[in-house]
């Protein structure tokens, strides 16, 4: 019982933290507007895109293709027996737009993206790099997390489109070899499944996630104490955290889409 | 008498029951370079801190240039840092930059000057501490000796009123350690800035120092001219600067 108090305790601390840090954030940004700066730098915030982004791309393309084929091969396999594999292109495109695209996106970037932003801000932070940026007066969570956080919210949902066609053209493969469903009837299926609800409850979740990560990234790294060993131990602790913290949020949002709008 | 550039009335700081800061009392005047001494894990870098805001006292008052810093919000403290800078024991330049992109931040980010008046800047900066030659160069690519003057270089791109230095020839060799010494010195002269160096090296001290301090037991216990360092009367300052093992300072004070 102490143990579960503990656990909720330190659960409570960690959130407040990363929402103290949030703030943090947003009120360097201001700081800088009001000075009519540049909140951040773009060649960095571009920088940040590419390595979100662009780079993540091979890596949700494969796993949203494997996905969206297994998912329409196992379906297909039970609806052939009852003569309705038709359904599968409408399946696929459903759970991958409101569900499986932006949660797979999120796991993807959290393991990828989520660990190398704690790695680098820790590394920064034990060489001292942190606090140098913060002795210039450059305001370390503007210049830091800013340019960082604002690449992940926005590529999320982009690579979530990625993800979704990707798992399609599974689908595809499987409907073209296994469920002899042709090219156009395949098309009308899977635009006949897509709802602008699905697509909205998609992109809300994606940008949900990419704060998730960017946040528990970015904090697990400036908080990193005790050298390489600790930079290894808030990796770890990101990659979980983010990860466990997505899967939650988006049960959350599922629970409040189902009562709300169903 | 012009205002003294950093005054510190009875700062203290405390880690949990672990008290570093018990009351120091210090005052640097404008143009000083004003070495700070102690033994290791005394609270030296961290009086550095305290100045530069990185850390709040949990008493008294930490004031430069007639600023209180732990009264400051956090838009008044960084227009406050624009004024100084520091110079870290690891250099603590930004490791995925260049040398160029280390020392054109600080310009990118505070001031308007065009690419080009900013390439001027930098190479000046680096001309001075005679790193003209690593500018593309990435710090890992750095020996200790060459961060350390880029790291000086970065402190002057703003040409600040104040450079805080931790440990500035911590790990050279002695030749590299008197460059940095010479460079301080003469930057401090051409340039007028105060110096605030925290050292435990003998030698890198008296080569440096217009004014001396002792930092013991969370307390500064004096502040003389380098001269009168050389022939302390004070027991502890004696044993510290003798470097005998023998005296009333043990290996690790009660810090």
């Amino acid at each position: 019982m102490f143990a579960l108090w503990q656990m909720g305790r330190s659960l409570l601390v960690g959130v407040g933290n990363v929402l103290a840090m949030l703030s943090q954030t947003v009120a360097e940004c201001l700081d800088q507007i009001r000075r009519g700066r540049p909140v951040f730098r773009m060649a960095n915030f571009f920088a940040q895109t590419d390595r979100v982004g662009f780079d993540s791309i091979p890596l949700v393309a494969m796993v949203s293709f494997f996905l969206g084929l297994t998912i329409a091969l196992m379906t297909g396999y039970q609806l052939r027996t009852f003569g309705t594999d038709y359904l599968v292109p409408s399946l696929v495109t459903i759970a991958f737009t409101r569900e499986l695209g932006p949660l797979m996106t999120g796991i993807v970037v959290a393991a990828r993206v989520g660990a190398a932003y704690t790695a680098e801000l820790g590394t920064m932070t034990v060489s001292e790099e942190v606090e140098a940026i913060e002795g210039m007066g450059l305001g370390p969570l503007r210049f830091l997390v800013g340019p960082r956080l604002a690449a992940i919210v926005t590529q999320l949902p982009c690579l979530s489109v990625i993800s979704v066609l990707s798992a399609l053209l599974g689908c595809w493969v499987v409907c073209q070899t296994y469920l002899q469903i042709s090219w156009p009837y395949f098309q009308e299926l899977v635009i006949n499944s897509l709802y602008v609800k699905d697509i909205i409850t998609g992109v809300v979740k994606c940008l949900l996630f990419g704060t998730i990560v960017g946040l528990v990234g970015c904090y697990k790294g400036l908080t990193v104490r005790g050298g390489a060993a600790g930079v290894g131990t808030a990796t770890t602790d990101s990659v979980v955290t983010s990860i466990t913290a997505t899967i939650f949020f988006d049960t959350i949002v599922n629970v409040i889409v189902t009562i709300a709008f169903e | 008498m012009s205002a003294p550039i950093v005054q510190l009335n009875q700062v203290e700081l405390a880690f949990g029951n672990d008290a570093v800061l018990k009351g120091v009392d210090l005052q640097v005047e404008p143009g000083e370079r004003l070495v700070i001494m102690g033994q290791s894990g005394g609270g030296k870098s961290t009086l550095l801190r305290l100045m530069m805001g990185t850390l709040m006292p949990t008493g008294g008052e930490v004031i430069v240039k007639e600023q209180n810093v732990s009264q400051l919000n956090r838009r008044a403290l960084n227009d406050l840092r624009k004024e100084m800078a520091m110079v870290y024991q690891y250099s603590a330049l930004i490791s995925s930059m260049t040398v160029r992109e280390n020392l054109a931040l600080p310009l990118e980010e505070w001031t308007d000057l065009s690419r080009d008046e900013m390439n001027a800047v930098v190479e000046d900066k680096l001309e001075r501490v005679g790193m003209r030659k690593t500018l593309d160069k990435l710090p890992a690519e750095l020996s200790g000796g060459m961060r350390k003057r880029v790291g000086l270089a970065r402190a002057l791109v703003l040409e600040p009123a104040l450079i805080l230095f931790d440990e500035p020839s911590a790990g050279l060799d002695p030749i590299s350690s008197t460059v940095i010494d010479e460079l301080i010195v003469s930057l401090s002269e051409e340039l007028g800035t105060t110096c605030i160096i925290v050292t435990h090296e003998m030698d890198s001290a008296f080569r440096i120092a217009t004014r001396m301090a002792m930092l013991y037991n969370g307390e500064i216990i004096e502040t003389a001219e380098p001269e009168a360092f050389r022939h302390p009367k004070h027991p502890v300052v004696r044993q510290f600067v003798e470097g005998r093992t023998e005296g009333p300072m043990t290996e690790n004070a009660d810090a």
